[in-house]
């Protein structure tokens, strides 16, 4: 006698707890092998960090459990490792260059969490961002065309990224990313009719029609603007790809997709000839180990080549916390943290981080096939899989298998605003995870008594 | 939506599994070449900043490294100075690495592929790697006799073990200190290596294994042996005029001092005892070009492959000769070259009863835990006479101590089997004075070759018997009294 079951929903809260004790273990013991790993002694702050790091986990995971006590549970244990075993490194580098990066870093990771805990207790219902879709695009514009601005705009190694707002410097363009997927997915959840219309087909490929184009032709100017005029290859190519995988989880077509992917490269194509910046990035991936790029005094390859020293100092195993040397890369504790973590942490480290990222972004794609609302399938699709390919555009940058762009690892590499634009995304996939896997009120079994499965129900004879 | 969405998921997944490629490509596949690249200088602090293993002789660390408090947290430090300096080479951050210290880095670094096992546990047990140990089979006591008896003479000794193969001194002069060139200060290391460079007698290159030499009266051994082995004895008379007109040519060949052998003929035994140029020449006529080409060849002549571990320049013997340069050639003259390490190989040969062991200076590989990651088994090189010819030359080279021109390396209550050699080099320049020796000779258990160039302290009127007998006869009473 086959009868669909009603199934308890686990919220897996205690789950989460249980991930959360191994997530602080994991960066508290990294914490503590780096100054085993430096000076054979166990740091005289561990005792301070692991209480402080734990406080905060605890903090947030209570908020969950009031909040969104259906929350998908193993995003936050992800999350609080990746942020610890960055800190670790940050901390390591610091002891090595006398910097101190790590305190701040900290600092930021505080006041992140903070906000992610307020985003969740102030948003109750991620449906209330669709009415703030085109609130959302203006706030995007402007943090993207910020640092252009004469006062608050900076020019920090070539790149007009940063601005500085009362002695805090902040790349706009991390926090632009979530006005645009919001915007995204608002003005998709309310367009695809149209953009999913016949055009003409072409050679078996449906291409949308002309008029159609005019928002990826505007996204697309836009990206280009960022790389010509902020020469940022990564954000360009970051916002770029949010908007054509949003694009296509709207549509369904794929010749959005090749569209996007031609003007993208067309775009890049054009530029790399056109500005001499753009090309030298090019000239310096090409031709990273030839002799002309390394010793070029700026735009070469030293950096890359460096990066890449590292990692193949760390091998399959790595030298250890606290063993290599990953200090000799410039910006080893931002932009090349992979690398030094790739040289301590060995490909067996570099692999586990990179899994851990899949694992959080592929937890995000369920949220979005889980919950109902096609404004929350495209928000929380989006925002996994801008994470996703921001890891991607990073790590295959320090690899060498794309041009090096100025993108930050989420959550390991030190930088305020990329800390708190991930931590944001994060509270935001939480909420709509829990939505996604809330057990729905009006589908009881006992008011469903023939084939009504609810979706977070799962069935099976007993 | 939810097709899209798994799609996308799956591309994410790609897009993962292509990052892990490609750190898998930088990690492992281009590792090997991204660390030898000579612009990664971690490179130098990973190798500079582990415990590098010693080497030792007998039991001291005749090379070690100490920790220091500068950023390569290790100083290589040679105890015994320029003692050791044709053993261990130098280890320097300017200037790279020579000798022991390069050719068995991968084992002094802890790298080599016969310590993997030891790697891998150091990985579980988190200890930090060590590199290790390797012994030499030098006897102290022979490397300093060998090291006192040359002076500030240029030259070489090479001492061997007949039985085993095992070399017991091996020292070159002049040598260099190699605490000048390990310091770490590059400039101090580089002006060290440019002074060491451009010095008389070029100390940085081993004269015992990568200079070859006029082996002069020390090759009329291998004339000999080829005799014996063409059916000649001890006994066999042999013409031995005062002067020696060579066919198709204008030279002559002369006895030692324009003197006599003692008569128109002499035996083998006493031309060899009294080093009678003549009668080797004609002797060498007698046997062709081709048949002491064979018999140098049988002795290891002409191999340009032999390690021990450090790499040997080959000794030569042309072939194709005419007449006359044959028999320049019996007499050690001509284009006959060969370096010490090779005479040494000829007086073990002969000692061993006609078979030449392989010679080697590394005895144990012993990893930082003190186990034995690989032992050296004497092998045989080469056989080079029969066990009768051996012994028959044997007895002609006791002639040679007791009562021929090598009578300085006598030694009381043991037989020694020796022989003088005196090549004239360039026309004007001193001689190179060559001795080589076993002892005892019964049951041989050191052969030596010693080379002292251009005459030593005694100039123009050194013979290989009164400059080069007396250092063998103390590397000799070295290891014998051991």
């Amino acid at each position: 006698m086959a009868t669909v079951q009603p199934v308890r929903v686990r919220a897996g809260r205690g789950v989460e707890l249980g991930l959360l004790a191994l997530a602080l273990a994991l960066g508290v013991a990294a914490y503590a092998l780096v100054g085993l790993g430096t000076s054979d002694r166990v740091p005289a702050g561990v005792l301070g960090y692991g209480l402080g790091m734990t406080g905060l986990a605890l903090a947030m995971h209570a908020v969950v459990r009031w909040r969104a006590p259906f929350a998908d549970p193993v995003i936050l244990p992800i999350v609080v490792a990746l942020n610890g075993i960055g800190l670790a490194m940050i901390y390591r580098l610091d002891l090595a260059e006398g910097s101190t990066f790590a305190n701040r870093q900290l600092v930021w990771t505080a006041i992140s969490m903070v906000l992610a805990a307020g985003t969740l207790i102030a948003l109750r219902d991620h449906r209330t961002l669709r009415r703030y879709t085109y609130t959302a695009m203006v706030v995007a514009l402007v943090l993207i065309a910020s640092p252009l601005l004469p006062v608050v705009g900076q020019t920090i190694n070539g790149a007009q990224i940063w601005v500085r707002v009362g002695g805090v410097g902040l790349q706009p363009a991390e926090l632009a990313k979530i006005a645009l997927a919001v915007f995204f997915a608002g003005y998709l959840v309310t367009n695809r009719d149209t953009l999913t219309l016949a055009g003409p087909r072409v050679l078996g490929v449906a291409l949308p029609r002309l008029r159609d184009l005019g928002p990826i032709l505007v996204v697309w100017g836009a990206s280009l603007a960022v790389l010509v005029l902020q020469r940022d290859l990564g954000t360009s190519l970051l916002l770029f790809g949010l908007f054509v995988a949003m694009l296509y989880l709207a549509t369904e077509r794929i010749s959005w997709v090749l569209i996007g992917a031609t003007l993208f490269g067309a775009g890049a194509t054009l530029a790399a000839v056109t500005f001499p910046h753009v090309g030298a990035r090019f000239d310096g991936w090409l031709n990273a180990l030839s002799a002309t790029q390394y010793d070029k005094p700026h735009g070469g390859s030293y950096q890359l080549v460096q990066g890449l020293f590292g990692l193949a100092n760390g091998g399959l195993f790595g030298t250890g916390w606290g063993q290599g040397r990953p200090d000799i890369v410039p910006y080893a504790e931002s932009d090349f943290i992979i690398s030094s973590l790739g040289e301590e942490l060995g490909l067996t480290g570099l692999v586990a981080l990179l899994l851990l990222y899949a694992i959080l972004t592929e937890r995000g794609m369920r949220t979005a096939i889980g919950v109902r609302d096609g404004f929350g399938k495209l928000l929380a699709g989006g925002l996994a899989f801008v994470m996703a390919f921001q890891v991607f555009v990073v790590v295959g940058g320090v690899t060498r298998l794309i041009p090096l762009t100025g993108l930050t690892t989420p959550f390991l590499a030190y930088g305020g605003s990329s800390l708190l634009a991930n931590w944001v995304i994060v509270a935001l996939l939480l909420r709509i995870s829990d939505d996604a896997r809330r057990p729905a009120p009006a589908l009881r079994p006992a008011l469903t008594p023939a084939g009504g499965t609810p979706v977070v129900v799962s069935g099976g004879a007993p | 939506m939810n097709t899209p969405l798994r799609r996308l998921a799956s591309m994410v997944l790609v897009m993962f599994l292509v990052l892990i490629g490609s750190a898998t490509s930088v990690q492992v596949f281009q590792a090997n070449r991204l660390n030898n690249d000579p612009r990664n200088v971690r490179t130098l602090y990973r190798e500079f900043g582990s415990a590098r293993g010693p080497i030792v002789a007998a039991g001291t660390a005749v090379a070690s490294s100490v920790p220091s408090d500068d950023p390569f947290r290790y100083q290589r430090s040679y105890a015994a100075g320029d003692l050791y300096s044709a053993v261990t080479g130098f280890y320097s951050i300017a200037n790279g690495a020579s000798g022991l210290e390069s050719v068995e880095n991968d084992v002094l670094t802890g790298r080599g592929d016969q310590l993997f096992f030891s790697r891998v546990r150091d990985l579980l047990t988190g200890r930090s790697p060590e590199g290790a140990a390797v012994e030499t089979t030098i006897l102290p006591a022979a490397q300093q006799a060998a090291r006192d008896g040359l002076g500030d003479q240029q030259g070489a000794v090479v001492a061997i073990d007949p039985s085993t193969g095992a070399i017991l001194a091996l020292v070159s002069t002049p040598g260099f200190d190699p605490n000048q060139l390990a310091v770490h200060d590059s400039a101090a290391a580089g002006a060290a290596y440019t002074a060491l460079a451009a010095a008389p007698g070029n100390p940085l290159r081993s004269n015992a294994t990568r200079e070859r030499y006029a082996p002069g009266s020390t090759f009329k051994l291998i004339t000999a042996a080829a005799a014996l082995s063409a059916g000649y004895t001890t006994a066999t008379p042999l013409s031995s005029p005062r002067e020696l007109a060579l066919p198709g040519s204008t030279a002559t060949i002369q006895n030692f001092g324009g003197e006599s052998c003692g008569g128109d003929t002499v035996s083998l035994a006493d031309a060899l005892r009294i080093s009678c140029n003549t009668a080797f020449a004609q002797l060498g006529m007698d046997l062709g070009n081709d048949a002491i080409a064979a018999q140098a060849a049988a002795f290891g002549f002409g191999d340009d492959s032999l390690t021990i571990p450090l790499a040997v320049v080959e000794s030569v013997v042309p072939t194709g000769l005419d007449a006359a340069q044959t028999a320049q050639s019996a007499i050690g003259q001509r284009d006959v070259q060969a370096t010490p390490l090779q005479m040494a190989m000829v007086a073990a040969g002969i000692a061993n009863g006609g078979v030449v062991m392989r010679p080697y200076l590394v005895a144990t590989v012993r990893a930082a835990d003190l186990s034995v990651v690989s032992q050296a088994s004497p092998q045989q090189y080469s056989v080079a006479m029969t066990p009768a010819n051996a012994a028959a030359l044997r007895d002609m080279m006791l002639g040679v101590v007791q009562s021929g021109t090598g009578k300085a390396a006598q030694i009381p209550g043991v037989q020694v089997a020796g022989k003088t050699g005196t090549a004239q080099t360039t026309q004007g320049a001193a001689p190179n004075a060559w001795f080589t020796a076993f002892a005892p000779a019964d049951a041989p258990r050191v052969a030596v070759a010693v080379l002292v160039e251009h005459g030593g302290s005694m100039g123009n009127d050194a013979t290989g018997g009164q400059v080069a007998a007396p250092i063998a006869k103390a590397v000799m009473e070295a290891v014998l009294a051991q």
